[in-house]
């Protein structure tokens, strides 16, 4: 996908992104030159074998990481160039991100986990708040802690609280990575559901190409390179 | 009538809210002898202390003037108050006293306050010859006839010496040493000596000057003295270039009490009734955030007088627990002259 | 403001699932500061009280009249004083009991007193109405009321059958006094016609020739800067406290420092969480700042309660003390301001910004992403100990530089601190090495692990064990200090006190005539004149007393050092015996000469010897008792001393009481005099083992907060050794015998850096505070004491956490593998 100008301004449009990380040995490159484009609605799995450099570029979409060169425009504003408290807002505001290891703040109520993000963005929707947690089948769970949850219904949790402020584009870093095979695809089921609902970009970092099959497109990293979209 | 008595009696309230409020005096003494009129006023023995009456004063004036060409006024004041009816000895005497100096000149007004408590010997009067004291301050007769005397007092910035001679009667004020104030019959019993001459020396800051002059004895003792409305007063003591003396006051009230006697140079001496006397400011002086007037008109129409009285300095306050105005005074007009006039309840 | 709320909404709710860290962290900063405040609003009713003191008649800028022999003098004086225009005012001070208590009582001439006095309420017209009619009046201050028992209105009545004028409030009345006039003192004091001493009014100072002229050499001048010594005298005592409050709230810093660290590396993952989801870094500290606002004000509010409650529990004895050793009076009841509230909870805001800084600052600093390579825990222990050993070494610097200027009593604090706190820094170390060599000892693979487990242990409980270590440490230094300085006083006042009878009689005259009975009262052995006379050294106020020849001195009164043939010299030349905080001061060694200011000119003497004075703020000479006489003119002649045989002393003192009657001013026995001394000895060091044990209770506070915060990560630890085969009560003995290690390992180096402390103490602050130098005793039945404390401590702290881990389900354990924690 190289045209560069559509009728629709796509959500996101990355070009050139470059990114190394210092090591004793000098800076290992991980990211070189990528390009990549994700409209509204659509669905992206972005496979690579590990140290390929998927999770990098997730991190740099998602605002998480600063970028070595290159643009991301994300919904028309390049992200790359913003400083630290801009970065925040489009996490905040802008992007839902579903971790591998959930992140779930332990402290906090599954309730008060789930409507954490739209609170910060103030984006609090009641009603959306409660067709979310009946739709992750969360309602019945909502009084108690992360711990007290299982594998799978933490994952929902963390697609819940994602979600719960209607963002633009959704990341996830192997959200089934740390989950048995049937409760991952369940998961992963109920997340393109919700993704079609609100009509957000979804952008998925995984290693299985049949989960990735799910998914409407499908690229490889491959040496810090998109080789196929 | 001066100052002394209603500082006095100022200090025996224990509900003294302000110390220039003065109208409280009118209160009864219980346990106190009260003036009567027609009681005989006798010479020397009346210059002692009179224990029965609750307060009591000794008081001179003297209006100098100095070798260097100079108004000077000086004032020395012994007052005696009893704290209780009840009395006894040592510390247990109940008595209080108190000296009041000042020396002023047309700039410069410096005064001193001291207390001292009775039954210790740190103050009080002998008599027969007369001698008042309290601490170094003293105002001693040579002789029961009172022909030579000396007065001195000390404060911080000043000292007198002065050297009073005699030369005319003892005079009772009032009727016959018996002087009312007020229509409701409060009275106190008052004698003068308007007959001195002084001849002695007043240091200010270290500087002396001889000075000569006249002085003005003042004696009163009483144990209430204001009707309860009135306020404070103005009194005037004058010499008159014909050698005339005249007393006068005015008790400021609901009505003004005006009372003054006429002194002949002979010493005779003439009451005055009230609508005989006229006594009008003129002229104010800010003091202390009080005005105070500084400059009368003074008439006796009986006698053809219409002068004014001016003060030398119209800066002479009396900063002491009990603050009043007292200073010299210069008389012009239908007949020239000088005295004192002091001034309470502003 | 809606992202700082909602973080401070998740931040806070860490606090709910660890309440225990929260409670501790409370304790911790609630604990330092009261310890902090409690001592600072001592040391402020203290000062005030001198100043009050001080003010009372005078501003603190008056002149005062006394007998120039010592004594009350006659009323004539003042009359005579007056009569010649001289501005003064008559006093006459005594005590009186009412009740149980002691007043002091003063007598003031309300009509004479200076306006500008401290007591200016009393002085003039108003006041004396209210003294002089009727039953007349007393003034006393709100909370001297209180401790006599009495309330305003009452008529307090003295042992001696005198009923008081009835009690008035006066607020500016000097502390533990009831002010009333002249005349009624001199009736309840029974001493009619007397003084002991005259206010000269500020603006009307009298000079020595027209004193003389006045009144020949009846009295003597007391310039105002003589009386103003107390402040002076009194600051060691003071810095003493505050080194005390200092320490106490280091130790609860402790505690606050741990229980942040601990909440910041539990929180750590939440931080970066949040930081994913969008909150800035500014808004994440902002948030945190709010957070430690609130447990600033939660804390230092409890801190400043508790800070008073200590204040009250302390202050009887810190106001004994005072007015045992320097004469002081404290008032008794605690007049807290707003500035003191504000400067605790500022102590307590600094304090938890400071335990809380290094947490705000990786906060501030934390990248969203958590860096992926794991963290080599060998690696992190390396440079730990290693910034550990830097900044041990760096203290150490500082202590030994400080030794050089080791004579000022900063200087000798600061080389107790600076040692205290690099030994303190040095004992990770320490411990390190302890484990070390256990771990090459061991022979079996599980004591292997115990070892090797407890050093990855140190970090964690590092601070809580610094400060048991310190407090333990301050524990011995000070304990030896305090037994020992407690030997040394009672011997030496065995050896003082020889003399079965002391008394003082009213005056001069007084004593001759009682001097005459006794030589004619067989039972009687000795009359020792002690006659004595004040003199100023440089800025110094010296006593200068006088001895007759008699075997009560030779043999008995205890020297330091001495010439031989001491007593000798003494009497037959111009010698002196100087006591040792003098010496020190005049850096005088027997032998040597010094200038002695008298009443007429200066007088060369020799230092015959040097005496040990404890107790006594003001430098000491004793001179032959003739030589006194010629040259102190002034020498005050009420002073003595009787021996008699024992037995007779009640006998001997009644036949005295009942001739002399009020012409005895005072008169004590040596049993009596030996019980006060040791009743203000005690009095003074309760404050300091009051303020050394809650130390020690602070940090096994300290200690137990650690543990408890720790519990949780040793899951982690323990888990899979449980896995391999070990029971939970296996695993929780070998736990608790960890902490106990730990313990015995902070109390063997509390043991050294203690008898450190106590040498520090002993050769030089209390040499700088009091100018005397204690034979240093050792006491190693206390070491024991103190090292069975620490480990009572470290089980009571290490019982709870460790019990919970004994009990901690399988399933939790399991958690340990089946999740990331």
């Amino acid at each position: 996908m190289t045209s560069p100008v559509t009728q629709n301004l796509p959500l996101l449009r990355v070009t050139g992104l470059s990114k190394s990380y210092a090591t004793p040995q000098g800076p290992l490159p991980v990211l070189r030159g990528v390009d990549l484009t994700l409209k509204a609605g659509e669905t992206l799995a972005m496979m690579g074998e590990s140290g390929s450099g998927k999770s990098t570029l997730l991190h740099l979409v998602g605002a998480l990481d600063d970028a070595d060169a290159g643009e991301i425009l994300l919904d028309g504003a390049n992200i790359v160039r913003l400083p630290e408290s801009g970065k925040a807002t489009v996490r905040r505001e802008t992007i839902g991100v579903v971790f591998q290891q959930f992140n779930l703040i332990a402290s906090l109520t599954v309730g008060e986990n789930l409507a954490f993000q739209s609170r910060l963005a103030n984006r609090y929707d009641p009603d959306w708040m409660a067709r979310l947690t009946e739709r992750l089948g969360l309602a019945s769970l909502t009084g108690r802690y992360p711990e007290q949850l299982s594998g799978g219904q933490q994952q929902r949790v963390a697609i819940g609280r994602a979600l719960a402020a209607r963002p633009k584009l959704l990341l996830a870093d192997e959200p089934t990575g740390n989950l048995d095979e049937p409760t991952g695809d369940a998961a992963l089921a109920l997340t393109l559901e919700l993704v079609a609902e609100t009509g957000c970009g979804f952008l998925m970092v995984t290693h299985s190409a049949r989960l990735a099959a799910r998914l409407q497109r499908q690229a490889t990293l491959s040496a810090g390179a998109l080789t196929s979209v | 009538m001066n100052v002394r008595l209603f500082a006095l009696l100022l200090i025996l309230s224990p509900v003294v809210a302000n110390a220039a409020d003065y109208g409280w005096l009118g209160e009864a003494a219980p346990g106190y002898a009260t003036p009567k009129p027609g009681a005989p006023i006798l010479f020397p023995q009346d210059h002692a202390a009179h224990p029965g009456f609750r307060t009591e004063w000794w008081y001179l004036t003297a209006n100098l003037t100095g070798d260097d060409g100079k108004s000077y006024g000086a004032q020395w004041t012994l007052f005696r108050y009893s704290l209780e009816a009840r009395d006894g000895s040592g510390w247990d005497n109940r008595t209080a006293w108190m000296g009041h100096a000042a020396v002023t000149s047309a700039t410069e007004h410096v005064f001193a306050q001291t207390m001292a408590r009775g039954g210790v010997d740190l103050a009080g009067v002998d008599n027969p010859p007369f001698r008042a004291f309290i601490d170094d301050w003293f105002f001693e007769a040579r002789d029961a006839q009172f022909t030579n005397s000396r007065l001195h007092a000390r404060g911080a910035r000043f000292s007198y010496t002065l050297d009073l001679t005699r030369y005319g009667p003892f005079v009772l004020q009032g009727d016959k040493g018996y002087s009312r104030k007020a229509g409701e019959g409060q009275a106190s019993h008052y004698y003068s000596q308007p007959f001195f001459s002084v001849d002695g020396a007043v240091t200010i800051d270290g500087k002396k000057i001889h000075v000569t002059g006249r002085g003005w004895m003042d004696r009163e003792w009483s144990s209430q003295t204001m009707a309860p409305d009135q306020k404070g007063w103005d009194w005037f003591s004058l010499h008159l270039a014909s050698g005339d003396r005249l007393m006068l006051f005015r008790l400021r009230g609901a009505q003004d009490y005006r009372s003054g006697n006429w002194i002949a140079p002979d010493g005779g001496v003439t009451q005055l009734a009230g609508e005989d006397i006229v006594v009008d400011p003129l002229d104010h002086t800010s003091l202390e955030g009080r005005a105070l007037p500084t400059r009368w008109r003074v008439k006796v129409k009986s006698r053809n007088l219409d002068v004014v009285a001016a003060a030398l300095n119209p800066k002479s306050w009396m900063g002491t627990d009990f603050p009043y105005w007292e200073g010299p005074i210069a008389v012009s007009g239908s007949t020239r002259g000088e005295g004192y006039l002091e001034m309470t309840g502003y | 403001m809606r992202q700082i709320f909602w973080t401070l909404a998740a931040l806070a709710s860490h606090w709910r699932k660890h309440p225990a860290n929260l409670a501790t962290l409370i304790l911790g900063l609630a604990i330092a500061t009261a310890l902090w405040s409690g001592v600072q609003a001592l040391n402020t009713q203290a000062r005030r009280s001198y100043d009050s003191a001080a003010n009372a008649f005078t501003g603190g800028k008056a002149q005062n009249l006394v007998a120039a022999q010592g004594g009350l003098f006659a009323q004539d004086l003042f009359v005579a004083l007056r009569r010649a225009g001289m501005q003064v005012s008559p006093i006459l001070e005594g005590s009186a009991r009412i009740g149980k208590k002691t007043a002091r009582l003063i007598g003031i001439e309300p009509l004479t007193l200076p306006h500008d006095a401290g007591l200016a309420p009393l002085a003039g017209n108003r006041s004396a109405t209210g003294m002089l009619t009727g039953d007349g009046l007393s003034y006393a201050a709100p909370e001297t009321i209180r401790d006599l028992g009495v309330v305003a209105g009452e008529r307090p009545v003295t042992d001696a059958g005198f009923k008081l004028p009835p009690l008035v409030v006066l607020s500016e009345a000097p502390p533990g006094a009831i002010v009333v006039d002249i005349g009624v003192a001199q009736k309840a004091l029974n001493r009619p016609a007397r003084l002991s001493r005259m206010i000269v009014a500020p603006e009307a100072r009298i000079d020595e020739a027209t004193l003389r002229a006045a009144t020949d050499r009846a009295l003597r001048i007391v310039e105002p800067e003589e009386d103003s010594d107390l402040a002076r005298l009194t600051d060691s005592f003071h810095l003493n406290l505050t080194a005390f409050g200092l320490l106490a709230f280091l130790v609860g810093f402790f505690i606050v420092h741990a229980s942040f660290g601990l909440a910041f590396e539990e929180r750590l993952p939440v931080l970066r969480t949040l930081r994913a989801l969008g909150v800035s870094a500014r808004a994440l500290v902002t948030a945190m700042l709010i957070e430690l606002s609130v447990f600033t004000l939660l804390a230092g509010g409890a801190g400043v309660i508790g800070g008073y409650l200590i204040a009250v529990a302390l202050l009887p004895d810190v106001s004994a003390s005072l007015e045992g050793l320097y004469g002081a009076q404290i008032s008794g009841a605690l007049t807290l301001d707003a500035r003191w509230i504000i400067s605790a909870l500022a102590m307590a805001g600094g304090g938890a910004l400071f335990a809380g800084a290094s947490g705000l600052l990786k906060t501030f600093n934390l990248p969203v992403l958590s860096v992926a390579r794991p963290v080599a825990w060998r690696e992190a222990h390396r440079r730990y100990l290693f910034r550990q050993a830097i900044f041990a070494l760096l203290s150490l610097m500082i202590a030994a530089l400080a030794s050089r200027f080791a004579d000022t009593l900063e200087g000798g604090f600061t080389v107790i601190a600076a040692t205290l706190l690099g030994v303190a820094l040095l004992l990770p170390l320490a411990l390190e090495a302890l484990l070390r060599i256990g771990e090459a000892l061991s022979e079996t693979p599980l004591s292997r692990w115990f070892f090797a487990d407890g050093r990855q242990e140190i970090a964690g409980l590092s601070l809580a064990l610094m400060a048991l270590l310190l407090a333990l440490a301050t524990n011995i230094g000070v304990g030896g200090m305090v037994e020992g300085f407690r030997r040394t006083f009672i011997g030496w006042l065995d050896q003082r006190l020889v003399a079965e009878i002391y008394y003082e009689a009213a005056t001069p005259h007084d004593a001759r005539e009682i001097e005459n009975w006794a030589r004619t009262d067989k039972e009687i052995v000795a009359i020792l004149p002690v006659w004595r006379s004040k003199t100023r050294i440089g800025d110094w106020p010296v006593e200068v007393m006088g001895m007759t020849p008699h075997t009560t001195y030779s043999d008995h009164f205890p020297l330091n050092a001495a010439k031989p043939g001491v007593w000798r010299m003494l009497h037959e030349e111009d010698a002196a015996l100087v006591s040792e905080q003098l010496a020190r001061r005049l850096k005088l060694s027997p032998g040597d000469s010094f200038d002695l200011p008298t009443t007429g000119d200066s007088w060369r003497l020799r230092v015959a010897g040097i005496f040990p004075d404890y107790g006594n703020p003001k430098g000491q000479i004793r001179l032959d008792h003739t030589r006194l006489a010629q040259h102190f003119a002034d020498a005050s002649g009420v002073h003595y001393s009787l021996r008699v045989a024992h037995e007779a002393t009640t006998r001997v003192m009644t036949r005295l009481q009942e001739t002399f009657g009020a012409r005895i001013a005072r008169i004590v026995d040596q049993a009596e005099v030996k019980k006060i001394s040791t009743e203000i000895f005690e009095r003074t060091f309760t404050v300091t083992s009051a303020l050394n044990t809650l130390t020690l209770v602070v940090s096994a506070i300290a200690l137990f907060a650690s543990l408890l915060t720790l519990s949780n990560l040793r899951l982690a630890h323990v888990a899979p050794v449980w896995a391999i085969g070990v029971t939970r009560a296996r695993l929780a003995t070998l736990e608790l015998l960890r902490i106990l290690v730990f313990a015995a390992g902070a109390a063997l180096i509390a043991i050294p850096l203690g008898l450190f402390m106590t040498w520090a103490l002993v050769d030089i602050v209390n040499v700088v505070a009091f100018g005397w130098r204690l034979p240093m005793h050792i006491f190693p039945r206390h070491w024991l004491t103190v090292f069975a404390t620490a480990q009572v401590a470290a089980l009571v702290a290490g019982l709870a956490p460790v019990r919970r881990l004994a009990r901690t389900a399988p399933a939790e354990l399991l958690k340990v593998f089946a999740n990331e924690r």
